[in-house]
């Protein structure tokens, strides 16, 4: 074992592997804001408040009809991301056109009332979610204890990244989606329902927040303000990626992840910040983020 | 214009004279109504001021006790502006409850300008009967060193003398773990590390493997609220306490444990000034107390301590016959004994400080657990003249030295 | 140039009669609030009508959209309360000493930010708040989440005591009337006329020679200074500064508080502010606890109505009715 500037390698190692982890969650959040944004040309502020409505859906499945977790990591995913389609075809439409500020605005106060209305129902200290039976208990890797949960965690949120990313580089389906964010008239003119697509852009993209929320749900507590200081984070990630950029989004996800990591063995108290830090930076060198392209 | 102004002047001036005859008294409850403790305190608190308002016996000896209630939203401009406005108009001439440091810090100063009484439940600064005491307010229920001298005494003793402290990085957190750390040495233990974690903090992962390798007999919980909860949850995932590792929050309230869950909490300690099941009188209070909540919940010791401290103050009203002078109702209840169902026996300190036991408990496991609520036991009981700061360290200039 | 730039903007830079007299009303409204409502309360209440207006100098005229400036109306808090607790400096003096640290910041954070445009430039503006927000967790002089309390009001000038709500209130006002004054001043100014000349067409600004960033420099650094009065001002007010004022959430308070009122207005922001600071005090006063619960959602219903159905904002709406600047 070396020590590495006071630290074992041994310790590090562990860290990273945690970083790794938290960057998982990182991926699958930003990568849902980043396919909104790139389509709609929206920053989603209620993606945390939606990523919090998943988990809380997990946790109603459970408790009223003793609906466990796998159905529920396709269940309520879909079920917000029928929310998410309402809201887009009653709401976000009308923005069309509109400068970016207003989007973030009227998501901002969705995200308000949806956090208001969970923390009347269902109180401040939110509900417990258990984990699920066959993803109990951990191995001992000899640097540190993984629990099996996390392990699945991480590996089920890169396949969904990977997925999400060829379905829009390398299907037909997600040719025609950048199609349209491209040039929405050419699209229509070759006969492709555009409004539509966008809803079910913008409905996939908060499934996506809600299926984090699942998956989230056995190691957070499930809590009504469980998003509102995520969301910031996970925006700032989006900002390094470069906006809109699916590969960036993911990509920053899980290199944040590991440098907060990093940073929770050397400076613990700035953990938070860091990612602001880098994101200044970030944004100070190469405006369009570090996989963008040209604005 | 101006004969309406003044008519409503006087008008003003007749229903205070006739209010002063009536014996009047009222009440205003000042908590988090909508943020992270509103489980804590919030309506749980309002309704236990209601119940201390009904069973005081004041409306058959012909007083008429109002309640008011509002949400500080955890702002100091919020709630100072409340307090203000609550004694400046008349609607108030006590303020109960107040959960936020930052809050009750400054509601305490004006409370002390305005000369009307302030006895705080929900906040935990040890500075309330410290630096920023005053002759006008009581701390009633708990505070940073109680807790931290609870846990950290009767967890030593028992032999977990290795503690490593995972702690909120702001100046609560801190006090905790300062306070502990002093408590774990005087009584023989050593503390072998720390790691702190931002405030707000939802992945403690990190963290609890650092305490884990540690190999520490005791990890101490430095923080709250969601902070504590997302941490507690995480040692279970980690397997902190099957490892043999004893798990200790150091700010948790009966309603966290709730929303945790057993399966998640099972094997945590943590102090209280009061249980709901202690015994006949607790469970007494709790059962008239959640018959009329709305999710049938036991109370937190903050809810029983606003239920406590209102019964009190309403005595020495009564006593004084009348509420206006604040230090003096203040003052009367300082000489006058305590006696209610939640806290027992028990008397305030010069200070401000309600003295009464505290209890370490151990959250059950689901199996050991037979009944709605039935979250924990009793592991130690700290008695009432070791629980608090003593009055030799108080940095209060009230006390006499 | 300047005129010829101005005129195609939405406002002209010759003050208008109307606006004249909205200004005018409101004043003598505020001279007489006192007598019907809460000292206290409006003098807060004020505190946050300035720093929506400075907030408003930005995004309304400049158009540029920050998105911390809770680092500035926080901050500025924090340097008038240890100013005047810890040095024993008088009102006047503490309010100079915030707004220049903060107009200094401001300038700093300014000349990071305006580099980029529209949603890159809020994002570096959260950014460097948040980055404020952890300065201020971690020093010592803040008192963490507790904050500074019993900050003394002072005498101002050595001689007036502020002790009193009502005193305090007046002085408030004209702090207030001078801010929005300076405002005023700074929009009707040939500075405004092509800060707005920017908003519309960036592009075409440059390309008339301007030098556009020296001037959305000029713009940030006087907000953030404004801001850091109102923020100042509150400390003296509340006596007190803590966290809260400088979370992320106070900067889309703000924004609401612009949003709602009308942005690009010279009234619309303080109507707006008023407003949002009075939803709480009504609700807790109106509805008990039951209905204090659903403070938040009705703030976000707030938001969802304006960017719906009226995104010129309240005064906006009026204005536009009227066919005039307000």
């Amino acid at each position: 074992m070396i020590p590495l500037l006071g630290i074992s390698t041994q310790a590090l190692f562990g860290q990273l592997l945690l970083g790794l982890i938290n960057g998982a969650f990182y991926a699958m959040l930003s990568l849902g804001l980043a396919v909104i944004f790139g389509m709609l040309n929206i920053v989603n502020f209620a993606h945390g408040a939606l990523y919090m409505v998943g988990a809380f859906a997990a946790w109603f499945l459970l408790t009223y009809f003793h609906i466990g977790y796998w159905p529920a990591l396709i269940l309520a995913p879909l079920g917000v991301a029928l929310f998410g389609m309402v809201i887009e075809r009653t709401m976000l439409k009308r923005l069309a056109g509109l400068d970016h500020i207003y989007g973030l605005l009227l998501t901002f106060g969705l995200a308000l009332i949806i956090q208001g209305v969970f923390q009347n129902q269902f109180g401040a200290s939110g509900q417990p979610y258990p984990l699920p039976e066959q993803l109990k208990g951990g191995t001992n890797l000899g640097f540190m204890y993984l629990p099996t949960y996390r392990a699945w965690a991480v590996v089920f949120s890169l396949c969904v990244c990977l997925f999400t990313w060829f379905m829009i580089e390398k299907t037909r389906l997600g040719s025609v989606l950048r199609a349209a964010t491209e040039n929405p008239e050419l699209t229509r003119a070759f006969g492709i329902n555009v409004p539509r697509l966008i809803t079910l852009t913008y409905g996939f993209g908060v499934g996506l927040a809600a299926l984090a929320g699942v998956l989230a749900a056995p190691i957070y507590q499930v809590r009504p303000l469980m998003g509102a200081d995520f969301i910031i984070v996970v925006f700032a990630v989006v900002v390094i990626g470069g906006m809109g950029s699916i590969l960036g989004a993911i990509g920053a996800g899980f290199m944040l992840g590991i440098v907060e990591g990093l940073t929770k063995v050397f400076y613990p108290q700035a953990a938070n910040i860091v990612v602001f830090v880098i994101m200044v930076a970030v944004l100070l060198v190469k405006p369009t983020g570090l996989f963008g392209k040209k604005l | 214009m101006k004969k309406i102004l003044l008519a409503g002047v006087a008008l003003g001036v007749m229903t205070t004279c006739a209010f002063a005859a009536d014996k009047v008294v009222k009440v205003g409850v000042l908590t988090d109504g909508s943020g992270p403790y509103a489980d804590v305190g919030g309506v749980g608190s309002q309704l236990a001021a209601q119940l201390a308002i009904d069973e005081s016996g004041l409306a058959a000896k012909g007083w008429k006790v109002e309640l008011v209630y509002a949400d500080h939203l955890n702002k100091v401009d919020v709630g100072t502006s409340i307090a203000r406005e609550w004694f400046d108009q008349g609607k108030a001439d006590v303020i109960v409850d107040t959960l936020n440091s930052g809050v009750a810090l400054a509601v305490g100063q004006i409370v002390k300008d305005k000369n009307k009484v302030f006895l705080n439940s929900g906040a935990a600064s040890s500075d309330l009967t410290g630096k920023a005491c005053t002759p006008n307010q009581i701390h009633w229920t708990y505070d940073t060193y109680a807790l931290a001298n609870g846990t950290g005494k009767a967890m030593t003793k028992a032999g977990g003398d290795t503690w490593y402290f995972i702690t909120a990085d702001y100046a609560f957190g801190k006090a905790l773990e300062r306070d502990t750390t002093a408590v774990v040495a005087a009584n023989g233990g050593k503390v072998v590390g720390n790691v702190y974690a931002p405030l707000n903090n939802a992945d403690f992962s990190s963290q609890l493997l650092q305490a884990q390798s540690s190999k520490a007999k005791v990890i101490g919980l430095a923080n709250a609220g969601g902070d504590s909860a997302n941490a507690i949850k995480q040692a279970a995932e980690f397997g902190i306490t099957q490892g043999g590792q004893k798990l200790a929050a150091l700010l948790i309230f009966l309603s966290d444990v709730n929303a945790l869950g057993l399966p998640v909490a099972q094997g945590l300690e943590f102090t209280v000034t009061y249980y709901w099941d202690l015994n006949d009188d607790t469970r007494a209070f709790a059962d008239r107390f959640s018959q009329k909540s709305k999710a049938h919940a036991k109370p937190t010791m903050v809810q029983a301590g606003v239920y406590s401290s209102v019964l009190h103050y309403l005595k020495a009203v009564d006593a004084l016959g009348s509420p206006t002078d604040g230090a003096a109702v203040v003052a009367k209840m300082k000489a006058t004994p305590t006696d209610d169902q939640a806290f027992g026996k028990g008397s305030i300190r010069e200070d401000g400080r309600k003295i009464h036991p505290a209890y370490l408990l151990q959250v059950k496991t689901p199996a050991e657990s037979k009944y709605p609520w039935d979250y924990a036991k009793v592991i130690a009981t700290i008695p009432a003249d070791e629980a608090f700061r003593p009055l030799s360290q108080s940095e209060c200039p009230l006390v006499k030295k | 140039m300047t005129h010829a730039l101005a005129a195609k903007g939405p406002t002209a830079s010759r003050p208008k009669p109307a606006e004249f007299i909205a200004f005018a009303v409101l004043a003598a409204l505020l001279a007489v609030a006192p007598f019907a409502l809460y000292p206290f309360f409006l003098a807060t209440a004020l505190c946050f009508a300035l720093f929506a207006s400075a907030f408003n100098l930005l995004v309304g005229y400049a158009g540029l959209l920050s998105f911390g400036h809770a680092l500035f109306f926080g901050g500025a808090a924090y340097i008038a309360a240890h100013v005047a607790k810890v040095w024993g400096w008088p009102p006047e003096l503490t309010l100079l000493a915030a707004t220049a640290f903060v107009g200094l910041l401001g300038l700093v954070a300014g000349a990071l930010s305006i580099r980029r445009q529209g949603i890159y430039f809020s994002m570096i503006t959260l950014a460097l708040a948040q980055m404020g927000y952890f300065v201020a967790l971690q020093v010592p002089f803040t008192h963490g989440e507790d904050g500074i309390q019993g900050v003394p009001r002072g005498k101002l000038f050595g001689l007036i005591p502020l002790g009193d709500d009502r005193v305090m209130y007046y002085f408030v006002l004209v702090v207030f009337l001078c801010g929005l004054l300076a405002i005023y001043r700074i929009v009707h100014s040939p500075f405004g006329s092509v800060l707005k000349a920017i908003r519309e067409n960036e592009p075409r600004a440059i390309s008339l020679g301007y030098s556009v960033d020296s001037y959305k420099l000029a713009a940030f650094g006087l907000s953030a200074a404004l801001a850091g009065l109102a923020g100042g001002t509150k400390a003296l007010v509340t006596q007190s500064a803590t966290l809260t004022d400088m979370h992320w959430s106070m900067s889309g308070e703000v924004i609401l508080m612009v949003l709602l009122g009308g942005m690009g207005t010279m009234t619309g922001p303080v109507i707006g502010a008023i407003f949002v600071v009075a939803i709480p005090e009504v609700l807790n006063r109106i509805g008990g606890p039951d209905f204090a619960q659903w403070m938040t959602v009705i703030q976000g219903a707030i938001f969802v109505i304006c960017v719906l159905a009226f995104r010129r904002g309240l005064i906006g709406e009026i204005a536009a009715r009227l066919r005039r600047t307000l």
